[in-house]
C-alpha cells in the first residue's frame, strides 16, 4: 500500500514546472492573452518538444504509455502556470481511443494530428447547439469547443452521446473571461467522420478530472500568492498575515485545497486501474474542485486587497481560469447529478 | 501509487476476519452499558489476547506485544468497520495516559496503572481545561502546593468527561506560580477518591451530561504521582495532545455516516417521493460525498507518510478542522432531509435512528469547539503549515 507519487512522477512534474517557470512567466501569459501569436506559438512549440502529446498514448502506438494520474500532474502544472496547451484535448482523445487501434494514436503521439474537443453538449445543450450524425456525416453546432483553434481533428459528441473523430471544420473563437485560452464555436455542415466511437462515460469523466487537476494547480498558485503577499504586506505596523482575520482566510484556503489534491490522485488512480468507483470519484472531483477553486479564487483576491482587483498584479488571470474551468464540461450541479446517475441513485425513468 | 495489500497483509486480514466472526456472539451490545460492564471487559480481554486491542503495548504491561505496523492497524480498523462489531475500548486512559506512561512513566507507575487501564478495570479522567484556561491551556491556575511528601490542590477543572466513573485522574497543575506560564506546570496522577474532590455533571445542549466540572478543596495527594518531573508537565501533556487531535476527524467514521445518510435518503419518502429524488437534497448529498472522498484520500496519504516515518504536513494539519465540520454537515443534511420529523427527539413513534442525527448534529458542534477550536486549528494551519507569523504579543496591561 503506497498512496504517494512515484519518483518518476515527481520528476515529471518538477521538470515541467521548471520549464513553465522560464517559458510561461506572467509577462508571457499577458502577451498571449492580448493576442500575441508569436508568444503563443513559442510556448506551444516548447511544450511540444517535451513530448506531452504522447503521454497517454500506449507505447505500442508510439506514446509514453503513462496513465491519467501522470496526465493530471501535467495538467496541474499547466494550471499552476495558467499556460494554454492542447494537452487536455490530446489526452482526452487518447483516452477515448484507448481500445481503438492504431489508426490515429501514432499521429496524435507524434503531433501530426492536433486534437480539439467538442464535448460541451454531453453536459448541456444551449442556443440550439447539438451535433447529429446521418450516414456518417456530422451536422450542427458545438459551443465552447476546447483547442479547436489550430487543430486538425475534433473529438465531437453527438446528441446520442456517441463520439466521433472528425476533421476540424470552420471554427469561430468565442470570447470568454479567460483570454489565455481560445474557445470556439464549431459548425458542422455534413462533415464526414473519420471514426465512430460508442458512448463512453469514461471520456467525460477523464475530461472532467483533468479540468479539476487544472483548477487544483491554478488554486494552489493563488494560495501561494496570497500567503506570500500576506507575509510581506504591512499595515498598522505589522505584516497583515499576523492578523487572524487574514491568517484564517489563508488557512481556510489551504484546508479546502489540500485534501482535494489527494482526491485527484485517488480518482485518477481509480480510473487507471478500472476501479468501479472511479467514474463517480472523477465526476465528483470536478464539482469538488470547482467549489474549492471558486472559494480560493475569491479569497486569494481578497487577501490581496485592492491590488487583487487590479490588472497590475495579474491575479485575475488565475481567477478567470478557475471561473471557466468551473463551467467547462458541466457545472458543479450538473457533475453532481451525473455522479448520482453513475451510482444508480436516480429513479429509473 | 499502489492501493493493494501484499499477500502477507491479505492473510492477516483473513486472520482478523476469522477471529471476529468466530467470536461475534460474545460482543457487547448497546444494552451493555457502563464503562466497567463485565461483558465489555470480557470483550476487551478477548480482543487484547487476539492482538486486536492494545496491540503494540508490551506484554509485561498486559498488551499484546506486537511490533507497530500501521497497515495492520488499518486492516483491523477496516475489519471492525466492515463487520460492525464493537471496537476495542477507547477512553482517555487508554488513548492518552497509557502512551504517556510508556514514554515517561516510572517503573512503578507503569506496573501499577497500564494493565488495569487496558483491561477496562481502571477508569481515568483528564484534568486539563479550566474555566479560565481553554484555548490558552497553559494559563491554568489550579495549584498544587508542596507540603512535605504531598501536594495540596485547590481550584477546579472543566470539560472532564467520565469524571463520575473515574478511579483516577491525570491532571495538569500549577506547581510554580512564579515561573513563566509553560514552565510552572506539572502532570500529576491521583485517585478520584481523595477527600476534597467534588464532581458536578455539566449538562450540555444534547440534554446529557457528557462532561463534568471537578472542584478541588485542600486535596492532599502524594508526590509519587508526578509524571516525568516537577514543572515539566507541559512537555508531558504535549506528547499526548497530538494523539487526541489525531482521533478527531477520522475519515472512516465519516464515510460510515455518509453511507447511513445515503441509505436514509433512499428509504425515506416525502409526498410519496424518495428523499434522494429531491434534486436539492440530492445535490447537497453529492456535495458531501465529494468532500468525504477527499478526506478519505487524504487519510490514505497520511497513512503513507506515517509508513515512511515522515510528517504529513498540511494534509495532517487540516484533518481535525475539516473532518469535524464534515461530520456536522452530514448530520445537518440528514435532519433537513427528514424535515419536520428531523426535529423529533429522544422518544416517540416518529423518531428516526433513536434521534442519533440530532445528537450528532449537536455533539459534533461540541467537537468542532473541543480538542482545539476551529479557530485554533486555523492558527495552527496558517503558522505551522503556511509559515505565517504568530500574532505579536501585547504588552502587559
Amino acid at each position: 500500500m503506497e498512496f504517494a507519487l512515484s519518483e518518476d512522477q515527481r520528476m515529471l512534474q518538477d521538470s515541467l514546472n521548471g520549464f513553465l517557470k522560464d517559458a510561461a512567466p506572467l509577462d508571457t501569459i499577458r502577451k498571449i492573452a492580448t493576442g500575441d501569436d508569436a508568444a503563443s506559438a513559442a510556448l506551444a512549440a516548447g511544450l511540444d518538444e517535451l513530448g506531452l502529446a504522447g503521454l497517454h498514448v500506449p507505447e505500442a502506438h508510439g506514446g509514453l504509455g503513462l496513465g491519467l494520474l501522470d496526465a493530471c500532474l501535467v495538467q496541474e502544472s499547466l494550471g499552476y502556470a495558467i499556460a494554454p496547451s492542447r494537452f487536455l484535448a490530446t489526452t482526452v482523445t487518447a483516452h477515448a481511443l484507448r481500445h481503438a487501434g492504431d489508426d490515429f494514436l501514432p499521429g496524435i503521439a507524434s503531433g501530426d494530428i492536433r486534437m480539439g474537443l467538442a464535448l460541451t453538449e454531453l453536459s448541456s445543450r444551449r442556443d440550439g447547439a447539438g451535433v447529429t450524425v446521418e450516414k456518417d456525416k456530422l451536422s450542427g453546432t458545438s459551443l465552447l469547443a476546447v483547442s479547436a483553434e489550430g487543430s486538425t481533428h475534433l473529438l465531437a459528441a453527438d446528441t446520442t452521446g456517441a463520439l466521433n473523430l472528425v476533421e476540424t471544420p470552420a471554427a469561430t473563437p468565442m470570447q470568454t473571461i479567460d483570454r489565455t485560452r481560445i474557445f470556439s464555436e464549431v459548425v458542422f455542415g455534413g462533415d464526414a467522420r473519420a471514426m465512430a466511437l460508442k458512448p463512453d462515460d469514461e471520456v467525460l469523466a477523464a475530461a472532467r478530472l483533468l479540468v479539476a487537476a487544472d483548477t487544483l494547480g491554478a488554486a494552489q498558485a493563488m494560495i501561494d500568492k496570497a500567503v506570500a503577499y500576506a507575509a510581506e504586506r504591512q499595515q498598522f505596523g505589522r505584516v497583515i498575515g499576523s492578523f487572524q482575520a487574514v491568517k484564517h482566510m489563508c488557512a481556510e484556503m489551504a484546508a479546502r485545497l489540500e485534501p482535494s489534491r489527494a482526491l485527484i490522485w485517488h480518482a485518477a488512480h481509480a480510473l487507471d486501474t478500472g476501479e468501479p468507483e472511479g467514474l463517480a470519484m472523477a465526476t465528483l472531483a470536478k464539482s469538488h474542485l470547482a467549489e474549492a477553486g471558486t472559494f480560493i479564487a475569491r479569497t486569494s483576491t481578497e487577501v490581496h486587497g485592492g491590488m487583487g482587483f487590479t490588472d497590475l498584479v495579474g491575479l485575475h488571470y488565475w481567477f478567470k481560469r478557475i471561473g471557466v474551468n468551473r463551467q467547462l464540461f458541466g457545472s458543479p450541479e450538473q457533475a453532481r447529478m451525473d455522479a448520482a446517475r453513475l451510482q444508480g441513485w436516480l429513479e429509473p425513468a | 501509487m499502489d492501493l493493494s495489500f501484499s499477500p502477507e497483509y491479505e492473510a492477516f486480514r483473513k486472520e482478523v476476519a476469522d477471529i471476529l466472526s468466530a467470536n461475534a456472539h460474545l460482543a457487547p451490545t448497546s444494552e451493555d452499558r457502563g464503562m466497567k460492564n463485565p461483558k465489555r471487559q470480557a470483550w476487551q480481554k478477548l480482543l487484547i489476547e487476539n492482538g486486536l486491542a492494545a496491540r503494540t503495548i508490551p506484554t509485561e504491561y498486559g498488551g499484546y506485544g506486537a511490533e507497530p505496523d500501521i497497515l495492520k492497524s488499518r486492516i483491523i480498523a477496516e475489519e471492525f468497520a466492515r463487520t460492525g462489531l464493537p471496537r476495542a475500548m477507547s477512553n482517555q486512559g487508554i488513548s492518552m495516559l497509557v502512551p504517556t506512561l510508556l514514554e515517561l512513566g516510572t517503573p512503578e507507575q507503569k506496573a501499577a496503572y497500564i494493565r488495569p487501564t487496558l483491561y477496562g478495570e481502571m477508569v481515568w479522567c483528564q484534568g486539563y481545561s479550566e474555566p479560565g484556561a481553554g484555548s490558552d491551556l497553559a494559563a491554568l491556575r489550579t495549584a498544587a502546593v508542596s507540603d512535605g511528601d504531598d501536594y495540596v490542590i485547590n481550584g477546579s477543572k472543566i470539560w472532564t468527561s467520565t469524571a463520575k466513573q473515574a478511579d483516577m485522574i491525570f491532571c495538569l497543575l500549577r506547581t510554580d506560580p512564579t515561573a513563566k506560564k509553560h514552565e510552572g506546570i506539572s502532570y500529576i496522577l491521583f485517585s478520584m477518591e481523595t477527600p476534597g474532590i467534588e464532581v458536578r455533571p455539566l449538562v450540555d445542549m444534547t440534554g446529557a451530561a457528557n462532561f463534568n466540572e471537578v472542584f478541588f478543596t485542600d486535596v492532599r495527594v502524594p508526590k509519587s504521582g508526578i509524571v516525568f518531573a516537577e514543572n515539566k508537565g507541559w512537555q508531558v501533556a504535549n506528547a499526548t495532545l497530538t494523539h487526541e487531535r489525531g482521533m478527531l476527524g477520522d475519515p472512516n467514521a465519516t464515510k460510515a455516516r455518509l453511507v447511513e445518510l445515503v441509505e436514509l435518503m433512499k428509504r425515506e419518502t416525502v409526498n410519496g417521493e424518495r428523499l434522494i429524488d429531491n434534486p436539492l437534497l440530492r445535490d447537497r448529498l453529492l456535495k458531501l460525498q465529494g468532500e468525504v472522498y477527499a478526506m478519505q484520500a487524504n487519510g490514505l496519504r497520511i497513512t503513507t507518510h506515517r509508513l515512511k516515518k515522515e510528517g504529513a504536513g498540511l494534509a495532517g494539519l487540516v484533518v481535525k478542522l475539516m473532518g469535524c465540520e464534515l461530520n456536522h454537515e452530514i448530520a445537518r443534511l440528514a435532519i433537513d432531509a427528514l424535515g419536520e420529523l428531523g426535529v423529533t427527539y429522544e422518544q416517540g413513534e416518529h423518531l428516526r435512528a433513536e434521534g442519533a442525527w440530532q445528537v450528532r448534529y449537536m455533539y459534533d458542534l461540541g467537537l468542532i469547539i473541543g480538542g482545539g477550536t476551529a479557530q485554533i486549528q486555523k492558527n495552527i494551519i496558517a503558522e505551522r503549515g503556511l509559515g505565517l507569523p504568530r500574532e505579536p504579543k501585547l504588552a502587559k496591561a
